[in-house]
């Protein structure tokens, strides 16, 4: 089990990258994991043709693998359209943690692409279904 | 405030015996390591008793009930009314009369608030629910106040997890309708004095529900003594089967009400004009019930009788004060809830400094210990405490102190994961 929490999360916990409130920016959305009261906002800043992402942050309170998630996925959106954006593959983001995400902690690990993907549409998203996304992330094979 | 149920002579047991009987403690985890179970206020697993009870109704005993002119038929329906009849001796019911079988707490609550309270409440009517409710005795509130126009209004809580006494009492001076409170607290572990609030919501002339999902599985409770209206359980926390609980409700009060489901065996008389009710329980059990495990809701209350309630709640306080003890030498560890033992009973709500109750149950799964970590349906309370979660432990009779270490050794593992200071 400590190898879900291994450094390299809990490193992103301790000090994430992208954390705060962009102002101004172009995108923002709220949102939260009812399961376990994780709130995260994102806010996103464009090129003058509003096209691509400049810079973007996020905020809010959340467990190690929440945040160690957003911070790695914000990491990666820079010079991204959002054509890009709306085609981020969850089952990505889940790999990206490095460390095997279970069906209890799923929602945990998906909460940043969600709050991502509701800035970009500008309502609340859906959350991914959950069965395809355990699927591809065993197929992956992201267990260390 | 007073304390309801002294304490009569007490038989320690031993919870760690109790485990044998329990097929789930054999149960290989990943850990390597036994199953230390401290989930119970979220549900309890079942002894073989109970899990044979069920097979031998399934396997014997069973056909509808009611209506079957044969013998196999008026042997189910025996048994299953000879388990509302325990029941209804196990909760102190005056009649078994008065005793609903429902599928859970949330049923029981659902039907008062559909049932009593549609044909009892109009605009300008106030009804009281409190900051501490599990969301099953609040959310059927909101839509009931919805549907008719009442107000609703929750009695507060204090920091240390009581119901505001001076907070109540200043509600209860507007005469409200109805008064529904929980006998134990899911989220905070607060035992209530149910007897004392029963008499002042009394005096303003208000009925009584009482939510007694996490009270009756872990301490003596007596409806009648308790002076209480309604009270509402479920079978599933208390050793029994999943998908059967109770309502109880006073006589004159169940009569009065309209059925909350209608159709088969809850009616006496049908034409295509119209319909005569069946008398209570009955009017309120439509279609067929939960026949079996009804049976095993007998064997879980055999059970517990054979352990006696008393000794239960002696059990659960001792497990309460060492884990309690324990909790508060962990620095930077926050602990939900009353202090004293006489109000606490064995559920245990925390948080721990700079780290999320999610990944605090994930690090105890890993220890083999299974606690419950969100907001135990009971967001309100989180909000009182601007909390997003807590970490929650409760005990039952199959918890002993070594849980109680293994409770500990999993906090000593999440701080040295999360480098706590």
């Amino acid at each position: 089990m400590d190898n879900l929490y291994r450094d390299f999360i809990l490193e992103h916990y301790r000090t994430p990258h992208n954390h705060g409130v962009l102002e101004p920016h172009d995108l923002h959305f709220a949102d939260s994991n009812p399961t376990c009261g994780d709130e995260m906002s994102m806010t996103l800043r464009l090129d003058d043709g509003k096209q691509r992402v400049v810079d973007v942050a996020f905020d809010g309170r959340g467990c190690a693998i929440s945040q160690a998630s957003a911070s790695i996925l914000t990491d990666e959106l820079r010079g991204l359209s959002l054509d890009d954006l709306r085609a981020i593959d969850p089952k990505d983001v889940v790999e990206n943690l490095g460390v095997p995400i279970g069906p209890a902690r799923l929602r945990c690990a998906l909460l940043s692409y969600k709050v991502l993907q509701g800035a970009v549409i500008g309502a609340e998203a859906r959350w991914p279904d959950e069965a395809e996304v355990l699927a591809g992330a065993n197929e992956g094979g992201s267990a260390p | 405030m007073a304390i309801e149920q002294a304490a009569p002579d007490v038989t320690p047991f031993d919870g760690a015996a109790l485990r044998a009987d329990f097929p789930v403690f054999d149960r290989p985890h990943r850990s390597g390591r036994a199953l230390c179970y401290l989930d119970s206020a979220a549900s309890s697993p079942k002894p073989q008793a109970v899990i044979d009870a069920l097979a031998d109704a399934y396997g014997h005993h069973y056909a509808n009930v009611h209506r079957g002119i044969y013998e196999l038929s008026e042997d189910a329906t025996a048994r299953f009314e000879a388990a509302r009849t325990a029941l209804a001796r196990f909760i102190g019911a005056p009649s078994e009369r008065e005793v609903i079988f429902v599928r859970n707490a949330t049923e029981a609550i659902n039907l008062v608030a559909y049932s009593w309270g549609r044909s009892n409440l109009g605009p300008g009517d106030l009804i009281l629910s409190t900051e501490m409710e599990h969301h099953a005795n609040l959310v059927p509130w909101q839509q009931v106040a919805a549907a008719t126009g009442a107000t609703l209004e929750y009695v507060r809580l204090t920091d240390d997890g009581r119901l505001d006494p001076d907070d109540l009492r200043a509600r209860l001076a507007r005469r409200p309708k109805l008064l529904a409170f929980s006998q134990v607290s899911n989220a905070l572990g607060t035992i209530n004095p149910v007897a004392e609030i029963t008499r002042l919501a009394h005096g303003a002339g208000a009925i009584v529900v009482l939510d007694a999902a996490q009270s009756v599985p872990h301490m003596p409770v007596d409806v009648a003594a308790l002076g209480v209206d309604f009270a509402a359980l479920s079978g599933h926390k208390m050793l029994g089967p999943s998908g059967i609980g109770a309502l109880w409700g006073r006589r004159e009060l169940l009569d009065a009400m309209p059925p909350f489901m209608t159709g088969g065996s809850m009616i006496t008389r049908v034409t295509l004009a119209g319909t005569e009710w069946n008398e209570v329980p009955w009017k309120f059990e439509a279609g067929t019930p939960a026949i079996a495990e009804a049976m095993g809701l007998a064997a879980a209350i055999e059970y517990l009788e054979r352990i006696g309630m008393s000794n239960v709640r002696a059990h659960e306080r001792l497990l309460f004060e060492r884990a309690w003890a324990a909790l508060g030498d962990v620095p930077g560890l926050r602990r939900l809830g009353p202090d004293s033992p006489d109000d606490h009973a064995g559920v245990i709500s925390f948080v721990l400094d700079g780290v999320h109750p999610h990944d605090v149950a994930t690090i105890f799964d890993g220890d083999g210990v299974a606690v419950r970590a969100g907001h135990h349906c009971a967001q309100p309370v989180m909000q009182r405490y601007d909390l997003p979660a807590t970490t929650r432990a409760s005990f039952y009779v199959y918890n002993d102190l070594d849980d109680i270490e293994r409770l500990v050794g999993a906090i000593d593992t999440t701080r040295r994961i999360f480098g706590a200071r």
